[in-house]
This record gives structure tokens, C-alpha cells and sequence, in this order.
């Protein structure tokens, strides 16, 4: 199945500038295989959204479908058809 | 005329101080590396042309080591971490806190310090790097403790002429030493007194702020301790007190002259809450007999009261003749020394927090 990932615009610098990418997946596949299949096709990208456990990192917020992740249980949430992924930089800093 | 750089990394971003005049006036560059915290940055002058090297992190994207080879016009950002734990390590980098480069018989070879403390060593000039196992997988490990600026591996001596050689440090955890180069380690902590653990205090978990060599004695260390300024004349072996001539023994960085035997600087602060300055007053201090003794260094510094900390990485000193010393505050000065600490210039100032600072000749 296909999925969209809508990046942040500084995560497209790692993926030729896209910031809207159509990722194909298996059915069923979860966020965790979204992102598996963006790091291995754009490693820049992978490596400054999950860490070197696989955790997605602390200052990032993803949302499915317009719903936070960490509301919909986390990245083993498994997906549907045409869901859209979006990853933006949390509101954290000083 | 030769020209001289000063890489300054900060809580935002990289700024780098070129000088074309002898370090008579210095311009200022940047921000490179915008929207990151600089921690640790290096001038690497081992090549045909100085190769810059910057790591820390970004509170959204994570950790980065990255090099220019052309002064800072580009950097190389590998697309693959340059410092990442293998899967078996289970473990995340968080942060580069020190980038070394081996001497010039190791060209290739630089080491980096991170956060979770571990230690790094790059076999092709600082692209990428592979874990030091032997630190890493020490029994000790489990009992260090996060300081103030996280469980960081901030110090790293490669010995100057016997590769097998080679000190780390790291805050907590204490001076670890290898004999088999990085093989196997051992806690090298003698003599440190520590007012933060019960005595007698166990081999492990000693807050070293910073450890540097003498550049001639290669077997006497120089070392700023959380409450204490020591030397060791046995690499490390066993430590002794020298801050009897200073104003406080509390401060993080501590650097030695290029050359000259038993010449060390440091930034004292009033212990152990305070950590400002003793009475306000801005000063370097500087001992050339090895810490019998000790003389301020404030010609040129700020003489109004000064209330700002120096990080244990915003001091250094150049390998020119006369020798360079730089300091960084927290308040976004750096301060520069041309003449081995007898006068100071103002070369950048208001600048975010000053992490670190590196100086080289680069031309």
C-alpha cells in the first residue's frame, strides 16, 4: 500500500528538496516501517527523525492523519491505505 | 603575514574569527550551523589544508560531527551519523562534547567524546568514527554519574609519541586510562580529594573538569577538578594539589602553553554554588613552574564586575610564537591573547553562550 510522509522543510534538505513523499509499504505496516523505509531510502532524513534505538526523537511531533502519534499509542500504530504521515519540529527550544 | 582562526562554538551555532594581521584585529564570521549547540570543534592543521571539524547537537534533529575543508564556506555533513552506537551497544548519542586529533604521526586518526561517555576513534580524518570498545563495555560504567552538562566524555589525551597510550575523562566517572591502545582501561583517580563522595571515595565517579599535558614532560598532567587544581608526574598515576596560590580551586577549563615546560591557565571560580568569579574580577591565571606559583592575567580583560563562568572547553591556546591564549564566556565574549596571557583584546562579544573555543594558524 502507499502512504504519504509530509516532511518539515528543513527534513527535505535530506530528501532532494521533497517534502511530500509517497512511500509503498506492506499492508498493514505500521509508523515504525514508514520510517524504516524512509531511512533506508534517504538516511539523512532517517538518522534526524528516530535515533540510533529507534526511538523517534523527543523534540519531533508526528501526526497521522492530523492526529498526534503519541495519542493514536505510539509508532507500532499500524496504518491504512493513503494514510498521510506528517513530521514537524515540536515547539521546544529557547 | 600568516593568518589565524578561532573556532567558537556556542549555544547557537559555530563562529569562527579569522585574522590576517598577526592577531592584531580579528573579523567575525557566522553563524554556521545555525539552530544547533556547538559543543566541541577542532582545527585539525595535520594536512595540506586545516580541516575544521564542529560537533553537538540539535534539540529537534540530534547529533552531528561535520567537517570543512574549505574554512567554513561548506560543510561535509555525512549521510550516515558520523558517531553512532552500534545496534548491540543499545544506545543513542546525544551529544559530541570533544573532538581530538591524534599527533601529526597519525594523521588520519582523530578521536571524539560523547555523550552518553563514550569514546570514538576516525581512521579517515574525522568522516566517520568507530566506539572504543574497551571503555565502553567497562565494568565501571554503570557507575557514572551525569554531571551538570550530562555523562560526557569531554577530555581526550592521545600520548604525543606511543600510540598505546591514551587518557579520557569524563564528568562523572573520573581520568581512565589505556596502556593497549584503548583495549582495556583503568581508573587513574589518586590523590583526588572529593568533597561530593563519602571518603575514602571508591576508584570511580570523580567530576574531572578538564585534564591537559605539558607539552614537553609528556608524564605530567595538568588537571581543573571540581574543587581542586592538581598536576601528576606519572601520567596520571597519582595527583597533587597546586592551587595554593590561587584565588579560588574551583573552575572548569584548564589549558598548557605549546612549548614551555610546566605553563598552565585557568578561569578560577568562587566554589562550589557561586561559580562566578572570586570578588567579581575577571582573570586568567597562569603558573610557569608547574603550579608553585601563580600570577593573574587581566590586562585587557573587562574591569568592571564580572559575574560570568568560562566552560571547560572556552579556553585554549594556539601553537604560534608567542603563543595564543583564548578564552569564551557565557555571556558571548571571547577575549584573546596574543602574547601568552600578558594582554588581552576583545574579539567577539555578544555572541549566545560560548561552548568552546579552538585556535590555529591556518596559513
Amino acid at each position: 500500500m502507499e502512504v504519504t510522509v509530509h516532511l518539515h522543510g528543513v527534513l527535505s534538505r535530506y530528501t532532494d528538496d521533497q517534502r511530500h513523499l509517497a512511500v509503498e509499504v506492506p499492508e498493514d505496516a505500521t509508523v515504525d516501517h514508514v520510517l524504516d523505509a524512509l531511512a533506508q531510502r534517504y538516511p539523512g532524513a532517517g538518522r534526524r527523525v528516530r535515533d540510533e534505538t529507534g526511538s523517534i526523537r523527543q523534540h519531533l511531533n508526528l501526526f497521522v492523519d492530523g492526529q498526534q502519534l503519541r495519542e493514536l499509542g505510539g509508532a507500532d500504530l499500524r496504518l491504512h491505505p493513503g494514510a498521510e504521515l506528517l513530521i514537524l519540529p515540536a515547539v521546544s527550544g529557547g | 603575514m600568516s593568518e589565524s582562526m578561532v573556532m567558537i562554538g556556542t549555544r547557537k551555532g559555530l563562529f569562527l574569527a579569522r585574522s590576517d594581521d598577526g592577531r592584531r584585529s580579528w573579523r567575525l564570521e557566522g553563524p554556521h550551523l545555525t539552530g544547533a549547540e556547538v559543543a566541541s570543534c577542532a582545527i585539525d592543521t595535520r594536512g595540506e589544508r586545516p580541516r575544521l571539524l564542529a560537533g553537538g547537537f540539535s534539540w529537534h534533529w540530534g547529533p552531528f560531527l561535520v567537517h570543512s575543508d574549505d574554512l567554513g564556506a561548506t560543510w561535509h555533513d555525512p549521510e550516515h551519523a558520523a558517531v553512532a552506537f552500534p545496534d548491540d551497544a543499545e544506545a543513542a548519542v546525544r551529544n559530541i562534547w570533544q573532538i581530538t586529533p591524534d599527533g601529526p604521526e597519525r594523521p588520519d586518526v582523530v578521536w571524539a567524546g560523547s555523550e552518553p561517555s563514550a569514546l570514538w576513534r576516525s581512521d579517515d580524518g574525522g568522516t566517520s568514527f568507530a566506539l572504543v570498545r574497551g571503555l565502553w563495555e567497562h565494568p565501571d560504567r554503570p557507575k557514572w554519574e551525569p554531571g551538570g552538562g550530562g555523562q560526557t566524555l569531554h577530555t581526550i589525551l592521545p600520548h604525543p609519541t606511543d600510540d598505546q597510550l591514551i587518557s579520557v575523562a569524563m564528568s562523572t566517572g573520573g581520568l581512565y586510562r589505556s596502556l593497549d591502545a584503548g583495549a582495556s582501561w583503568a581508573p587513574s583517580n589518586d590523590g583526588l580529594e572529593a568533597g561530593y563522595m563519602p571518603e575514602p571515595p571508591p576508584p570511580y565517579g570523580f567530576c574531572v573538569h578538564k585534564v591537559a599535558r605539558d607539552p614537553v614532560d609528556h608524564t605530567r598532567l595538568f588537571q581543573q577538578h571540581h574543587g581542586g587544581v592538581y598536576t601528576s608526574t606519572d601520567d596520571g598515576g597519582s595527583w597533587q594539589r597546586i592551587d595554593a596560590g590561587l584565588p579560588a580551586d574551583f573552575g572548569f577549563p584548564i589549558v598548557t602553553h605549546p612549548r614551555d615546560a610546566g605553563t598552565a591557565y585557568v578561569f578560577p571560580l568562587t566554589a562550589d554554588m557561586d561559580r562566578t568569579p572570586p570578588g567579581g574580577r575577571c582573570a586568567v591565571y597562569r603558573t610557569r613552574d608547574a603550579g608553585d606559583s601563580w600570577e593573574p592575567c587581566d590586562v585587557g580583560l573587562p574591569k568592571d564586575p564580572f559575574h560570568v563562568g568560562v566552560l571547560r572547553d572556552a579556553m585554549c591556546t594556539d601553537l604560534q610564537s608567542p603563543a595564543g591564549v583564548y578564552v569564551g564566556t557565557r555571556h558571548g565574549s571571547v577575549y584573546a591573547s596574543p602574547d601568552e596571557g600578558d594582554h588581552w583584546d576583545t574579539i567577539a562579544r555578544h555572541l549566545p553562550d560560548v561552548y568552546c573555543v579552538r585556535a590555529a594558524g591556518i596559513a
